[in-house]
């Protein structure tokens, strides 16, 4: 396990470049949304005839679905572009990888350090939901781990999926047909069930429903019976991604 | 693969050791060992092979098949053990662009699990030794193909590795840059360091290597000291002759009995001989007249050319 640590150790170097300017960006992000969305649109809401989404402000129904959104999207920016330039561009893992480091200490540290990644963003995005008053659970800080979990699920097997790819041909791809797609219909913005049927299919086959549904559960402290489900799918996808992302990188660098 | 028999001193033992990819294989069945202290080296042309039996040595690709031992223990179960002792100096450089030159080192330091205060102190040694002192707070982009790979061999040294791995070293440099990477790995060798190169050219591998096993189409062909390949493979003095593209003569018979061999090239006429003055006079006297002549002492390129019947960079 020390192989991953002296690994992470090269990230550090390279965040205390650039940490100020993610912190300030994970913060801008959810303010922006929240109170575009969360307070505007949502105001237009509970003025209108039904009030309530599924039984709570729009706010409240938002934000922790947001939360969820949101490290996904960083999971997939972590892991497609950062990983292919290290792999090819900049054959950085070459480097690393004629010292002790093994392949599976870079697999592990990669995972480390993205989670690392969406603990930052959503922790903030948590302090930004109190500012904006939208906790009403003891039990909501479990949301910041489901968050967490939400962004492993969609990191660990897009990471495995790029340790495959010459170019990042694919990358935009995912990005335009898979994450943004999932941003706003996946469950965020507004109930799965309003989805048409076979959308509503795909949804659900996806981490980022369950990811939603399980944040929102704990965060309205209205916790539904499927949460147990939501857990388990998250953790599969994570763990396969896992377990996938050590054999293409194994496959791609032993060469 | 059961873990082969050690010789006393041999730091790299391969035997029957191949390296297939899909269809194609890379090396094929190939014998050597590697001693203690010396400089070793793969002479060959591109795709020979040789690239691929340093990332074998280097336990970042397990061999197809064979015996292969590096510093006495298997590159297959004890990569992480071997590498810490080995220091690697890439085909393409691998410098992290995201760093500063110092922090290339340091970090790199890191990997070998150097405690920091160990890492900074080689990270400055490294840098007067590779005399990039000057430039340790810089990016790397901007240096030089010749400081790049003086940063790389720095970062190779990190862990004062016994054995040193270079895969062409010095390709694409210009010539004093060349002489300079030369004169660092001539000190290493002083200082007792083990070092395995390959090259495609051959005066590298003559300024460098005690021993060489020169590569052609993923098996060795010919090994020994350059000294003794030269004399084996070759007489002492090669009459080159050059002649006119436009108008060439005709050459049937002028050249019997002057030249041990005689190789025909598109631009030129090698010959083989142990007096290469002698050789011309007669050709002279025989009504023979070349643009211009040469006599010079056999290379190396002239071994490969009699092994494989083909230049070494074409």
């Amino acid at each position: 396990m020390t192989g991953a640590l002296r690994f992470l150790e090269h990230h550090a170097v390279l965040y205390r470049r650039t940490w100020k300017g993610t912190i300030f960006v994970s913060f801008v992000s959810p303010l922006l949304f929240l109170a575009a969305m969360g307070l505007g649109l949502g105001s237009l809401i509970s003025s209108g005839p039904v009030r309530t989404v599924d039984g709570v402000s729009y706010l409240a129904f938002l934000a922790p679905g947001l939360l969820a959104a949101t490290t996904m999207q960083t999971a997939y920016v972590e892991t497609t572009y950062p990983i292919i330039a290290k792999i090819q561009w900049l054959r950085t893992y070459d480097g690393m990888l004629a010292t002790p480091l093994t392949i599976g200490n870079v697999v592990a540290g990669e995972i480390s350090w993205l989670a690392f990644r969406l603990t930052m963003v959503a922790t903030i995005f948590f302090l930004v939901m109190i500012l904006f008053g939208t906790i009403h659970a003891a039990l909501a800080p479990l949301a910041i781990l489901v968050a967490i979990l939400t962004g492993l699920a969609f990191g660990a097997p897009i990471l495995a999926f790029t340790a495959t790819q010459r170019t990042d041909n694919a990358f935009s791809v995912i990005g335009r047909f898979i994450i943004t797609p999932l941003f706003l219909l996946g469950g965020a913005f507004f109930p799965i069930h309003q989805l048409p049927q076979l959308l509503q299919g795909i949804a659900w086959l996806t981490p980022l429903a369950h990811g939603v549904a399980l944040a929102r559960g704990l965060t309205t402290g209205r916790i539904t019976s499927s949460a147990g489900v939501d857990a388990l799918v998250l953790l599969a996808y994570a763990t396969l991604g896992i377990i996938a992302a050590n054999i293409t990188m194994r496959r791609r660098l032993s060469k | 693969m059961a873990a082969p028999p050690i010789r006393s001193n041999a730091l790299i033992h391969a035997r029957g050791l191949s390296k297939r990819f899909d269809k194609l294989l890379a090396v094929d069945a190939i014998d050597f060992d590697v001693e203690r202290g010396e400089a070793f080296g793969f002479l060959g042309p591109n795709g020979a092979g040789k690239t691929s039996t340093m990332r074998m040595i280097g336990c970042v690709s397990a061999p197809s098949g064979g015996e292969l031992s590096v510093l006495g223990m298997n590159p297959i179960t004890d990569g992480p053990r071997i590498r810490a002792r080995l220091g690697v100096v890439p085909q393409a450089d691998t410098l992290d662009m995201e760093l500063r030159v110092e922090e290339n080192l340091f970090t790199y330091a890191r990997y070998f699990d150097m405690p920091r205060d160990l890492a900074r102190r080689r990270t400055r040694e490294l840098l007067e030794f590779v005399q990039l002192s000057d430039r340790a707070k810089d990016e790397v982009e901007p240096l030089s193909g010749g400081m790049k790979r003086r940063l790389t061999i720095a970062r190779a040294l990190v862990n004062e590795p016994e054995l040193l791995l270079l895969d062409e070293p010095t390709t694409g440099l210009d010539p004093q840059a060349r002489h300079l990477v030369w004169d660092r790995l001539y000190r290493l060798k002083q200082r007792g360091v083990t070092i395995v190169l390959t090259t495609h050219y051959m005066d590298e591998a003559e300024q460098l290597c005690d021993r060489l096993v020169v590569m052609d189409k993923a098996k060795i062909v010919a090994s020994g000291s350059p000294r003794k390949l030269i004399d084996q493979y070759s007489t002492r003095e090669v009459l080159e002759l050059r002649f006119s593209i436009d108008a060439p003569p005709s050459l049937d018979g002028k050249f019997e009995g002057l030249a041990d061999r005689v190789e025909v090239l598109p631009d030129r006429v090698l010959l083989y001989t142990q007096d290469g003055e002698a050789a011309a006079a007669a050709l002279h006297g025989r009504g023979v007249q070349p643009e211009s002549t040469l006599v010079r002492r056999s290379t190396l390129e002239d071994v490969f050319l009699r092994l494989t019947g083909r230049s070494l960079i074409e």
